[in-house]
C-alpha cells in the first residue's frame, strides 16, 4: 500500500469550501499541542481564544469592530491576487489612506460640519488609492515587481507616520506625546449600538462586500480579473488590457485599505498615534486567502481572524500568555490553507489505481 | 581633514552588509532552482531569535550560529513541504512564511526581551589588526564576516563551474526537461530551499549577536525584503549580490553618519532612504523588460508536477 | 545477427486516472533494426516509450534487453544499458550552451575530460555539424535536434528511440537525418521510430507495430503496405476525404496584408518582415512552415494581439485594422483561432460558458452596461456544443476537463457560431484525434462555402493540400506569394521552407 496524489479531472468544487474549515480544525489541533507544550491547559486556552471574547454583546460588537479593516482591505485584496497582482503593501496604503482622512479632521479640528466625515472617508480613499498607484505606475511603466516595491513603501509610509505624530501634527496642547489633537464630535463615525464601538464602519465594510460580490461574479471587469489570473495568454486573445487591470486591482485595493485606515481613526481611535494599525494590512492577506479570495468568504474570514486578535488579548489578560501567539496562529492558518488545498486539484490515493484492477480483470 | 570617522564607517559598513550577504546568496541559489521564496524575512527572523536563545543560554557563539542556521532550515523546510510536494503557490507560501516567522519569534522573544549577550568573538591577529585602517577592517572582524565571503565565493564556484550547480541551473531553468533527462527536480529544489534556509537563518543571527546583540521584535526591519531585491538587482549572480549587499550597508549607515554630522533632516526620512533606495533600484534593473527576463531563471516561480 | 532481439517488450500495461495508456503491448526490436511505432496522437506511444526510458512505471509486464528481464528504474538507468533517446519536444536548456546541454544529458563519467572535441568529433563524423560553445536559444529547430542527436551518440548507443522527429524538419533536413539513421542501424543499433507519417516509415523502418487506443493493433513490414492500408490500421477504419464542394475563390477580398512588418514581442522570437498576402470571401489559403518561423508572431499581429504601428498594413474588408485591438476586430467579423488551446484559446479552469464568453461577448452581445448576461452565455455555450457535437456532460464543466480534438471543436465552434467574414486558425488539428480533425477540416470548408475569407497556418502539409485553394509559406518572418495548391508540390515547400528563394524553388520539379 502507497499512498499517491492524483490530479482530479477538473478542481474539485467542494474542496474549495472544505480545505478552510480544514485549516481551521488543523490550526486548532495544533495549537492545543502547542500550549500543551507551554504548559497551558489547552482546552481552557482555545475557550479563552475563541469563545470567551465573544460570549457578551460587547464582545460581538469589538468583533465587528476588529473585522471592518480586515473585511475592507481582505476584499481589495481579493481583487488583485485573482489578477496575479500581488499587493502586500496594503498596510502602508492603510496607513497613508488614515493620514489622508485623519489630517482632514485635523485641518478642520474647530469645525463641525456636517460634511466632514464624508469628507474624511473619500480623502482615506483617495490617500490609500495614491499610495497604491505607486507600485501600479512602476509595475506598468518599469516593469518593476509590485511585490516588493509595495512592501518597501509600508516602510516609507509608517515612517511618515511616525514623522508625523512626533513633529507637525503632534498636538501642541499636549504633554509633548507623539499624538494628534482630538477629532471633533463631526470627525467620528456614529455608533450603531450604544455602549459599544460598533460604528458605521462595520456597515460600509458590509457595503463593499456586497459591491465587491457583484463586480467578481456578475461584471465583466471581475471575469476579466479571473482570466488574467488564471491564463494571462488568454485575456491577451480576448483584448483584456493587462496594464488596465494591474492599474484597477491596484487602485481598488489601495483604497479600501485607505478607507479602513480613516475608519479606524475616525470609527475607534478618535486620533492620530503612532501605531494605528496592529498589522491588518498584512493579516488581510492571510484574510483574502482564507476566503477564497471571494468577497464573502472573505467577510467570513475576516470575522475569524478578527476573532484571534480578541482572543491573543483575552489570553494575555486572563492567562498571562504573551500576545504573540496571535500571529503564530495566523501564520499557521495560512500554511494549513495554503497544504489542505492541494485537495482542490489533486486527490490522494491509497494502492494502485482503480482502473488498473479493471482492465486486470 | 581628519579621517577619524573612516574606519568606524567602514566597519559599520560591513556590519550592515552581513546579514544581507547571506540572505541574499542563500537565495539566489533558491531561485537559480526556479523556486521563488518570499519569506526570506520569517526565516531571517526565526534564525535571529533562535541564535540569540542558543546564545544567550549556552554563551557560545558557534552553538548560536548552527541554531540560527538551523531555525531558518526549519521554516524553509516547511516552504519546500509545501511548494514542492503540495503544490502550493510559492509567492502565497513565502508570504506565510513570513507572517508565521514574525509571530513564532515574537512568541519564542517573549522571554528574552532586555537579555543581553557580549557578541561576537573578533579576530585580534597582534601586528595586523593594529595596522592603521586596513588593519581592522581586514583582520578584525568576526567570523561570520570572513564565513559571509567564503560562502559567496563558494556558492559563485558551486553554480558556475561544478556539476551539481549545472543541476541547480537546468531544473531552475527548464524543469520538465531536467526531469525526462532523468533528474530529481523535487531533490534538487529541496536541497536549494533548505541551503537559502539556512543562509537566511544564518543572516539573521548575525542580526542578533553582531550588529545590535540584544533581541528586539521585528528586528529584521525589512532586511529579508531587500535581499530579495539585491537578487534581482544582482541578475542572479552571488558577487554582485555581494556588491550589492555592501552598497545597501552604505545606504543604512549614512543616516547614523548624517545625523552626527549635524545634516538638519528628520531621522524618519534617513530612515526611508534603504527602502527608497531598493524601490529606485528595482525600478533601474527592471527597465528593460527583455533584458531582464533574459536573467531571470526561465521557470522561476512555477511549480513541478511530473505527470504519472 | 544474433536472434536474440535487443529489446522485447510483453503485455506492458499503463493507466492514468480514467484512461488505459497501454493495454498488454508487446513489441520486439532486432539489433540493427529500424522498427517504427506507429499510431495516432493518443494511442499510447509516448507512454510505452516513457516506460522503456525509465520516466514511469508500468503498472504491469516485462522487458528484456538482450535476452535478459530487467526493470529499468531511471532514464539514467538506460542510457547505462545503451538506450538514447531524442525527444519530441526537446529537453533542452535555451540559456545554457550545446556542451552544458550535452553534459547534463549523459553521465558524469563521460561528462568529464575534453567534452567539447568529442562533441566536436562525433558531429563531424556522422554529419551533425555543432558548435559546442554555442547558446541553444541561438540555433534553429534543426540544430536544436542535432544536440540531442549527439548527446545519445556520445554514449555509444545500442538503441536509440526517436520521437517524431521529423515534425520540425525540412523535407531536406528529413533526409539528412534518415542518412545519419541508416547509417546508425548499419552499424547495428536499433532505432525506434515513432511517427504518424506513414510515407516517411515505408522510406526508413524495416518493421512497424501499429497501435491504436492504447493497444497493438497490428505487426507489419512497411514496404509491403500502402501508405493507405498502414493508415486504415492506424485509425480503425477508412479514411473519410473531406468533401471540397464548389468554391470560386473569385469573391472579394476579406483579408489583406500589405507590406506587414512587425518585431517580435517575443524573446528569442522571430520578426515579420514585408508580408503581402490576400484572402478572398470563400477561399481557403494554407501557410506552411516550420515552427518558429514566425507563425506566433503572425497571429498575434492578425489577432490584434500585438497592434502593428502602420494601420494600413491590415485590412479586413477594405477597412485599416492594424491598431485595432481583439475585440474590435472580433465585432467586425473576424474568428480567431490560436495555436495552444489551454491558456491561449481557453482558459483550462474556468467553464465552457465562461469560455464562449471570452471571445463570444461582444458579437453575440453577452454584457450588458458591463454586466454577464449569464443566460445568454450558457445557451450560446450549449449551441455549441450540440452544433459541433462537444463530448462534455455540461456546459458548467471545465476547458480542460475536454480532451484535445473535443476542446478544439468548442473553439473552432464558438468562432464559426459567430458568423465570421474572416478566420484564422493556428495549427487547428494540433494533436487532436483523427475523428475531430476531420471534422474541424470540413467545418473549415464549409466555412469558405458560405463565402468567408479562411486562413489556416500549419506545420502539416498533409492537411494543407487537402483544403487549401493556395499556399503560401513562412520562412523566417517572410512569407512567399500563395499558389494555387495544385501547382505545388511538396518539394517546392520543402525548398520555400529551408528558406531558398521562389525562383529557385519553382525550378524544382
Amino acid at each position: 500500500m502507497f499512498i499517491r496524489m492524483e490530479q482530479r479531472p477538473e478542481p474539485s468544487k467542494t474542496m474549495v469550501y472544505v480545505s478552510p474549515l480544514i485549516a481551521v480544525v488543523l490550526t486548532i489541533l495544533t495549537a492545543m499541542v502547542m500550549f500543551e507544550i507551554m504548559g497551558v491547559d489547552p482546552i481552557r486556552a482555545i475557550a479563552t481564544f475563541f469563545i470567551e471574547p465573544i460570549s457578551s454583546l460587547n464582545g460581538v460588537a469589538e468583533l465587528c469592530v476588529k473585522a471592518t479593516p480586515l473585511v475592507l482591505i481582505g476584499v481589495g485584496l481579493s481583487f488583485g491576487f485573482q489578477a496575479n497582482v500581488w499587493n502586500i503593501g496594503a498596510e502602508g496604503q492603510l496607513t497613508i489612506g488614515a493620514l489622508a482622512g485623519g489630517g482632514i479632521a485635523l485641518a478642520f479640528y474647530n469645525d463641525e460640519f456636517a460634511l466632514l466625515l464624508p469628507l474624511m472617508l473619500i480623502a482615506g480613499v483617495a490617500g490609500g488609492m495614491a499610495w497604491g498607484a505607486i507600485p501600479a505606475f512602476l509595475k506598468t511603466r518599469f516593469n518593476t515587481n509590485e511585490i516588493l516595491t509595495s512592501l518597501m513603501l509600508t516602510y516609507v509610509a509608517l515612517l511618515v507616520l511616525s514623522y508625523l505624530v512626533h513633529g507637525p501634527w503632534k498636538d501642541p496642547d499636549g504633554q509633548n506625546f507623539p499624538e494628534s489633537r482630538l477629532f471633533n464630535d463631526a470627525a467620528m463615525l456614529p455608533v450603531l449600538i450604544e455602549e459599544t464601538r460598533l460604528n458605521v464602519g462595520w456597515l460600509l465594510a458590509l457595503f463593499v462586500v456586497a459591491a465587491g460580490w457583484v463586480l467578481i461574479a456578475r461584471h465583466i471587469i471581475g471575469f476579466q480579473i479571473k482570466v488574467i489570473g488564471m491564463a494571462p495568454m488568454a485575456a491577451s486573445f480576448a483584448g483584456y488590457k493587462e496594464k488596465r487591470l494591474v492599474w484597477l486591482t491596484l487602485l481598488i485595493s489601495g483604497g479600501c485599505a485607505g478607507l479602513a485606515g480613516t475608519i479606524e481613526l475616525s470609527g475607534a481611535i478618535g486620533q492620530i498615534v503612532p501605531v494605528i494599525s496592529p498589522g491588518y494590512g498584512f493579516t488581510a492577506i492571510i484574510v483574502a486567502f482564507l476566503g477564497r479570495l471571494h468577497p464573502v468568504g472573505v467577510l467570513f474570514a475576516g470575522l475569524l481572524m478578527a476573532l484571534t486578535y480578541l482572543g491573543g488579548d483575552s489570553a494575555q489578560i486572563t492567562m498571562n500568555l504573551p500576545n504573540a501567539v496571535t500571529g503564530v496562529f495566523q501564520g499557521m492558518l495560512l500554511f494549513f490553507l495554503l497544504a489542505s488545498d492541494v485537495l482542490i486539484k489533486y486527490r490522494f490515493r491509497f494502492g494502485t489505481p482503480s482502473v488498473a484492477k479493471e482492465a486486470a480483470e | 581633514m581628519s579621517m577619524d570617522w573612516l574606519v568606524p564607517a567602514l566597519l559599520t559598513i560591513i556590519t550592515a552588509a552581513t546579514p544581507l550577504v547571506f540572505a541574499a546568496v542563500g537565495e539566489t541559489v533558491v531561485e537559480k532552482a526556479g523556486v521563488l521564496n518570499l519569506g526570506v524575512e520569517g526565516m531571517m527572523i526565526i534564525g535571529a531569535i533562535a541564535a540569540f536563545a542558543t546564545a544567550v543560554s549556552t554563551g557560545s557563539g558557534l552553538l548560536a550560529v548552527v541554531a540560527g542556521a538551523f531555525a531558518g532550515l526549519l521554516l524553509a523546510l516547511i516552504f519546500g513541504l509545501l511548494t514542492i510536494y503540495l503544490q502550493s503557490n510559492q509567492v502565497a507560501t513565502g508570504l506565510a512564511l513570513t507572517i508565521f516567522g514574525l509571530g513564532l519569534s515574537a512568541l519564542i522573544g517573549h522571554g528574552y526581551v532586555g537579555k543581553t549577550f557580549a557578541g561576537l568573538p573578533k579576530l585580534d591577529i597582534p601586528g595586523l589588526t593594529t595596522i592603521p585602517v586596513i588593519g581592522p577592517i581586514l583582520f578584525g572582524q568576526d567570523g561570520l564576516v570572513y564565513l559571509s565571503v567564503v560562502n559567496v565565493a563558494l556558492v559563485a564556484w558551486f553554480l558556475s563551474r561544478t556539476r551539481g550547480g549545472l543541476l541547480v541551473r537546468a531544473v531552475g531553468e527548464n524543469h520538465d526537461a531536467a526531469h525526462s533527462i532523468g533528474y530529481s527536480v523535487t531533490l534538487i529544489r529541496m536541497g536549494a530551499i533548505l541551503f537559502g534556509g539556512a543562509m537566511a537563518g544564518i543572516g539573521g543571527a548575525y542580526l542578533s549577536l553582531a550588529y545590535t546583540p540584544l533581541w528586539v521584535e521585528n528586528m529584521t526591519a525589512g532586511r529579508g525584503w531587500i535581499a530579495l531585491a539585491l537578487v534581482v538587482f544582482a541578475s542572479w549572480k552571488p558577487w554582485r549580490g555581494f556588491f550589492g549587499a555592501y552598497l545597501f550597508g552604505g545606504i543604512t549607515i549614512i543616516q547614523l553618519y548624517a545625523q552626527g554630522m549635524g545634516v538638519e533632516v528628520s531621522a524618519q526620512f534617513l530612515s526611508m532612504l534603504p527602502y527608497l533606495a531598493t524601490v529606485i533600484v528595482l525600478v533601474i534593473i527592471s527597465r528593460d523588460e527583455a533584458k531582464a527576463r533574459l536573467n531571470a531563471p526561465a521557470c522561476l516561480g512555477k511549480n513541478f508536477h511530473a505527470s504519472g | 545477427m544474433s536472434d536474440t532481439p535487443r529489446l522485447e517488450l510483453i503485455a506492458i500495461t499503463k493507466t492514468y486516472p480514467g484512461v488505459v495508456a497501454n493495454n498488454d503491448v508487446s513489441l520486439k526490436i532486432m539489433p540493427g533494426e529500424i522498427h517504427a511505432l506507429l499510431g495516432e496522437n493518443g494511442a499510447g506511444k509516448s507512454t510505452l516509450v516513457k516506460f522503456i526510458y525509465g520516466v514511469q512505471k508500468a503498472d504491469s509486464g516485462k522487458m528484456y534487453w538482450e535476452g535478459n528481464e530487467i526493470a529499468v528504474a531511471s532514464p539514467n538507468a538506460a542510457r547505462r544499458l545503451g538506450i538514447g533517446m531524442v525527444f519530441q519536444h526537446f529537453s533542452l536548456f535555451d540559456a545554457m550552451t550545446v556542451e552544458e546541454n550535452i553534459a547534463l544529458g549523459i553521465s558524469p563519467e563521460l561528462a568529464r575530460g575534453d567534452l567539447a572535441r568529442r562533441i566536436r568529433e562525433v558531429s563531424a563524423q556522422y554529419g551533425l555539424p555543432l558548435d559546442p560553445g554555442r547558446y541553444v536559444h541561438t540555433l534553429s529547430v534543426g540544430e536544436r535536434q542535432r544536440i540531442e542527436v549527439v548527446r545519445c551518440l556520445l554514449q555509444d548507443p545500442q538503441l536509440l528511440i526517436m520521437d517524431e522527429p521529423t515534425s520540425v524538419l525540412t523535407p531536406q533536413e528529413v533526409d539528412e537525418l534518415f542518412k545519419t539513421l541508416r547509417r546508425l542501424s548499419g552499424e547495428g543499433v536499433s532505432i525506434l521510430y515513432i511517427s504518424h507519417k506513414l510515407e516517411e516509415i515505408k522510406a526508413l523502418c524495416h518493421a512497424a507495430t501499429i497501435m491504436r487506443m492504447g493497444e497493438v493493433v497490428a505487426h507489419c513490414t512497411p514496404a509491403n503496405e500502402t501508405a493507405r492500408s498502414m493508415a486504415e490500421m492506424m485509425m480503425g477504419d477508412s479514411l473519410v476525404s473531406p468533401e471540397r464542394g464548389d468554391r470560386t475563390g473569385d469573391g472579394p477580398v476579406k483579408l489583406e496584408l500589405r507590406k506587414l512588418s512587425a518585431p517580435s514581442t517575443h524573446q528569442h522570437g522571430t520578426d515579420l518582415v514585408d508580408i503581402d498576402l490576400e484572402v478572398r470571401a470563400g477561399e481557403i489559403v494554407g501557410i506552411a512552415g516550420i515552427a518558429g518561423n514566425g507563425q506566433r508572431e503572425l497571429m498575434e499581429v492578425l489577432s490584434g494581439e500585438v497592434p502593428v504601428s502602420a494601420a494600413d498594413a491590415i485590412r479586413i474588408d477594405d477597412r485599416p485594422v492594424g491598431r485595432l485591438g481583439p475585440n474590435e476586430r472580433r465585432a467586425m467579423g473576424t474568428g480567431l483561432v490560436p495555436e495552444e488551446r489551454l491558456g491561449h484559446g481557453a482558459v483550462p479552469d474556468m467553464s465552457l460558458w465562461e469560455n464562449g464568453l471570452l471571445s463570444a461577448a461582444t458579437r453575440m452581445r453577452m454584457v450588458r452596461n458591463g454586466f454577464i448576461q449569464i443566460g445568454a452565455a450558457t445557451k450560446y455555450a450549449e449551441s455549441v456544443v450540440e452544433r459541433f457535437r462537444v463530448k462534455t456532460p455540461g456546459v458548467t464543466h471545465t476547458a480542460s476537463s475536454l480532451s484535445g480534438g473535443n476542446l478544439q471543436k468548442f473553439i473552432i465552434g464558438r468562432e464559426i457560431m459567430q458568423d465570421p467574414g474572416v478566420i484564422v486558425a493556428l495549427q487547428p488539428t494540433w494533436g487532436v484525434d483523427a475523428g475531430s480533425a476531420a471534422s474541424i477540416r470540413q467545418e473549415l470548408i464549409d466555412l469558405a462555402g458560405r463565402g468567408a475569407a479562411v486562413l489556416v497556418v500549419s506545420q502539416d502539409l498533409e492537411e494543407l493540400f487537402e483544403i487549401s485553394d493556395r499556399i503560401a509559406v513562412i520562412c523566417e518572418g517572410r512569407l512567399s506569394s500563395a499558389q494555387p495548391a495544385e501547382n505545388m508540390t511538396v518539394e517546392q515547400i520543402g525548398l520555400l521552407m529551408a528558406g531558398v528563394s521562389e525562383e529557385e524553388a519553382a525550378h524544382v520539379h
